[in-house]
């Protein structure tokens, strides 16, 4: 059955269809009918952002954390070019997202007309697809069609971009049960023969390890529960990159904790001398690679990944499997169990009896003296006072990001919601505020830096008056901590431009807004400042004054393999060679 | 995606993708591609290739099925295999990309080109101009009492070699269309 309706209105039926109850968005001149819309119904709330990069990364927040598509509506022009940042950062971290863009009256197009932008154009290369509808009778079946391409396969943001001719003119709406089948229907089930090779590899293997990523969380639930089960089945050890912590718990028995750059050294160096790597939706990225020439020099390497692009991108695979994680381990498992659930077991227990050597070296040991605040010890106590809460984290970006993902645990996906690929500055403050919609009683803390915070503070706004009590807790060094570390080591401690000047009083920037603040700076006070954040019934920023010249380890320098970790400061002197230092 | 890791001792595919993944070689491939015929269509084909900082030798679109709406976009691409590789994962992964053939990997195929080449001169050199055209099997499409207008298909070395001959007789412009290619049988 098709209605007749305005492109306005079948723009709000097909996000009710879709089954969308928020939207993240700012209005303007292009979209003011379907702002109309809006605004006479009440199944989709609107939050309205106080600028369009935060709408985007509070609709990754909700994305992450819900798993369902996040949705942005937005102007033309300004209003587009605003959102490009949320949108390449959706884009490399495989973010389910629906943006939709007003666009100029489709007879204005190409005339350099008022809050014009070949939006289309500039977003190609920054979403998965998009969109420019010229006819409202195609409005609903590209809608639909945008949420099918959002979620399937590797996930990524789309962008739909509607004249504003076409949201007044009248056409037929398509519910989505009848709109046309997308031929976009990527491969989920692996193949069997390798599938099978794979299996054989995991029985005979003396040092196995599994390498996750962020594909398990997108594959969804199922995908985390699978893992959970082949490893503790077969007593292989894990470790994840930055976007797959939560897959498999921080309390498991088999967790090594995150590798990588500044991942930890018992998993660094079982990546490096392991004999059987078994990649499950990671991409073997840069930070997690190192030196690619040297990069697990003796391992058999098996990938999993949904995207035939990500394998042998950057390391070969020997086992290519191209699927979704779910599916994929689901025959895993399936034929491990029905070839009797054999594991090289005496080999496996020496392996583990090794990476327990590793683990004494304790790399992330940090002593807590003076009057003076270590971040690591922040993120600790934050850690044990916050472990037992209904608790999402997200991020922003440098070193209290990945102090967040060494000193807090995650048992379950969705908790972790932080910037991987694009590494964007910013993201995490209006992201917590998309965590908080979808999650309304949960405790939401975004872990900041203060300069990061500071990129999007005009979220504070939104906070307030959607009465979302995200706590900010910003480790204020007055330093671009990550940049300033990467000057000590490299550029002969010459600070260029990576310290602040003219902070703002965070207490009084909180009062300002209507929202609280606390400032702490003595370590005897700080559980109970935590505490005072937590049991605060609203938004709090949480200034939390900290070591200024703290640097972040372990650490991998630039150009150098796994087993070349730095661990503290003692190792740092001429670490890194001339070849690294071209690297980023 | 079978090419990406051929298992030794297979006979499901060609003994080409039997060589090393990571060489070094630099080849020359043919690629096939079938697109919906939408707008944005090629700018998406292009924009991987500056993006991802790949070469492209030459490219040929037009639709090939008008009630199905469908192009076929014919790219002369260079690389190692493993680039080859990931230049056809990245094609096949844009949305509106339908499928992707390596017609240098899949068997013997038919490569033409068509050309219109500019050639001016009087005397001896029209004369000469003329006659290799006829060995070459170029038409003559336009004609005026000091040049020539000639019209030639084949492959792209066929052409080549036809421009080479014709640049001391006077040859001032040139127009290719790029490769057109199917596979034989």
């Amino acid at each position: 059955m098709t209605r007749q309706m305005t492109g306005a209105k079948m723009v709000v039926q097909a996000l009710k269809d879709q089954g969308v109850d928020v939207v993240f968005g700012y209005p303007g001149g292009a979209v003011l009918p379907i702002y109309d819309e809006i605004f006479q119904q009440n199944d989709i709330r609107h939050v309205l952002v106080r600028h369009e990069q935060g709408a985007v990364h509070a609709a990754e927040g909700y994305a992450r954390s819900t798993g369902k598509p996040g949705v942005v509506l937005v102007t033309s022009g300004p209003g587009a070019t605003n959102a490009v940042t949320g949108l390449t950062d959706a884009l490399l971290d495989s973010i389910p997202l629906v943006v939709l863009t007003g666009q100029v009256p489709t007879f204005m197009i190409g005339n350099d007309a008022f809050q014009e932008a070949d939006t289309v154009g500039i977003t190609r290369p920054c979403t998965k697809h998009n969109w420019l509808v010229s006819d409202t009778n195609r409005l609903s079946g590209t809608l639909h069609e945008a949420f099918h391409v959002a979620q399937t396969g590797r996930p990524g943001p789309v962008l739909v971009d509607i004249p504003k001719d076409v949201q007044f003119a009248n056409g037929s709406y398509t519910p989505p049960a009848k709109a046309r089948v997308s031929h976009y229907q990527p491969q989920v089930k692996g193949d069997m023969e390798e599938i099978t090779e794979l299996v054989e590899a995991l029985e005979k293997a003396e040092r196995p390890v599994f390498y996750t990523g962020g594909g398990v969380i997108n594959s969804g639930p199922a995908a985390s529960q699978l893992l959970r089960e082949l490893v503790d089945a077969t007593g292989v050890p894990i470790t994840s990159t930055l976007m797959g912590l939560g897959a498999y718990p921080a309390n498991g028995e088999h967790w090594l904790g995150m590798l990588g750059m500044h991942g930890l050294y018992e998993a660094n160096m079982a990546m490096h001398d392991c004999d059987l790597m078994i990649n499950v939706g990671a991409r073997f990225d840069d930070r997690i690679t190192g030196r690619v020439d040297a990069f697990s020099p003796g391992s058999t390497k098996a990938h999993i990944d949904i995207d035939p692009s990500s394998i042998n991108k950057v390391i070969k695979a020997d086992i290519p499997i191209v699927g979704d994680v779910a599916h994929v381990l689901e025959d895993v498992l399936k034929v491990w169990k029905a070839r009797g659930r054999k594991t090289n077991s005496e080999a496996v227990a020496k392996w583990r009896a090794k990476i327990d050597e590793w683990r004494q070296v304790d790399c992330l040991a940090f002593t807590q003296e003076g009057k003076v605040i270590k971040p690591q010890h922040a993120l600790a106590r934050l850690e044990a006072l916050t472990r037992d809460h209904d608790r999402y984290i997200t991020t922003e970006v440098g070193q209290h990001q990945m102090w967040a993902a060494q000193y807090l645990n995650f048992n379950d996906p969705n908790r972790w919601m932080t910037s991987g690929g694009l590494g964007t500055m910013g993201y995490g403050f209006p992201a917590s505020i998309g965590v908080q919609m979808a999650h309304r009683d949960a405790l939401v803390i975004n872990v900041a830096g203060e300069a990061s915070w500071l990129m999007n503070m005009q979220e504070m706004g939104t906070a307030v008056q959607f009465r979302l009590p995200v706590k900010q807790f910003i480790l204020n060094n007055e330093r671009l901590g990550m940049v300033r570390q990467w000057q000590e080591l490299l550029h002969g401690e010459r600070y260029s431009h990576s310290w602040s000047e003219a902070l703002p009083d965070f207490v009084k920037l909180a009062e300002a807004f209507g929202a609280k603040g606390i400032q702490c700076s003595d370590p005897d006070d700080l559980d109970e400042a935590i505490l005072e954040m937590i049991n605060y019934d609203g938004p709090v920023i949480f200034d939390c004054l900290v070591e200024k010249h703290e640097n972040c380890f372990p650490m991998i320098p630039s150009g150098e393999p796994h087993n070349k970790m730095l661990l503290g400061e003692a190792s740092t002197q001429d670490a890194i060679k001339a070849g690294g230092a071209v690297l980023v | 995606m079978s090419a990406l890791k051929i298992k030794k001792g297979s006979n499901k595919h060609s003994a080409y993708n039997l060589r090393p993944n990571f060489s070094d070689v630099v080849e020359s491939h043919t690629l096939a591609v079938l697109v919906d015929n939408e707008p944005g269509v090629l700018a998406r084909v292009i924009g991987l290739f500056s993006g991802r900082g790949y070469n492209i030798d030459s490219l040929t679109v037009a639709e090939v099925d008008h009630t199905g709406h469908t192009s076929r976009i014919t790219i002369v691409t260079q690389g190692t295999p493993q680039i080859i590789e990931q230049i056809k994962a990245q094609l096949g992964r844009i949305v509106p990309v339908h499928a992707v053939h390596d017609l240098t990997v899949e068997g013997p195929v038919v490569e033409r080109e068509l050309a219109l080449m500019k050639v001016e001169g009087e005397g001896e050199k029209r004369v000469e101009a003329l006659r290799l055209a006829d060995i070459f099997r170029a038409n003559v499409v336009d004609s005026t009492l000091g040049s020539f207008v000639f019209e030639i298909t084949g492959p792209s070395d066929k052409i080549d070699a036809f421009a080479d001959l014709m640049r001391p007789l006077g040859l001032i412009d040139i127009a290719r269309t790029g490769v057109a290619a199917l596979p034989r049988g």
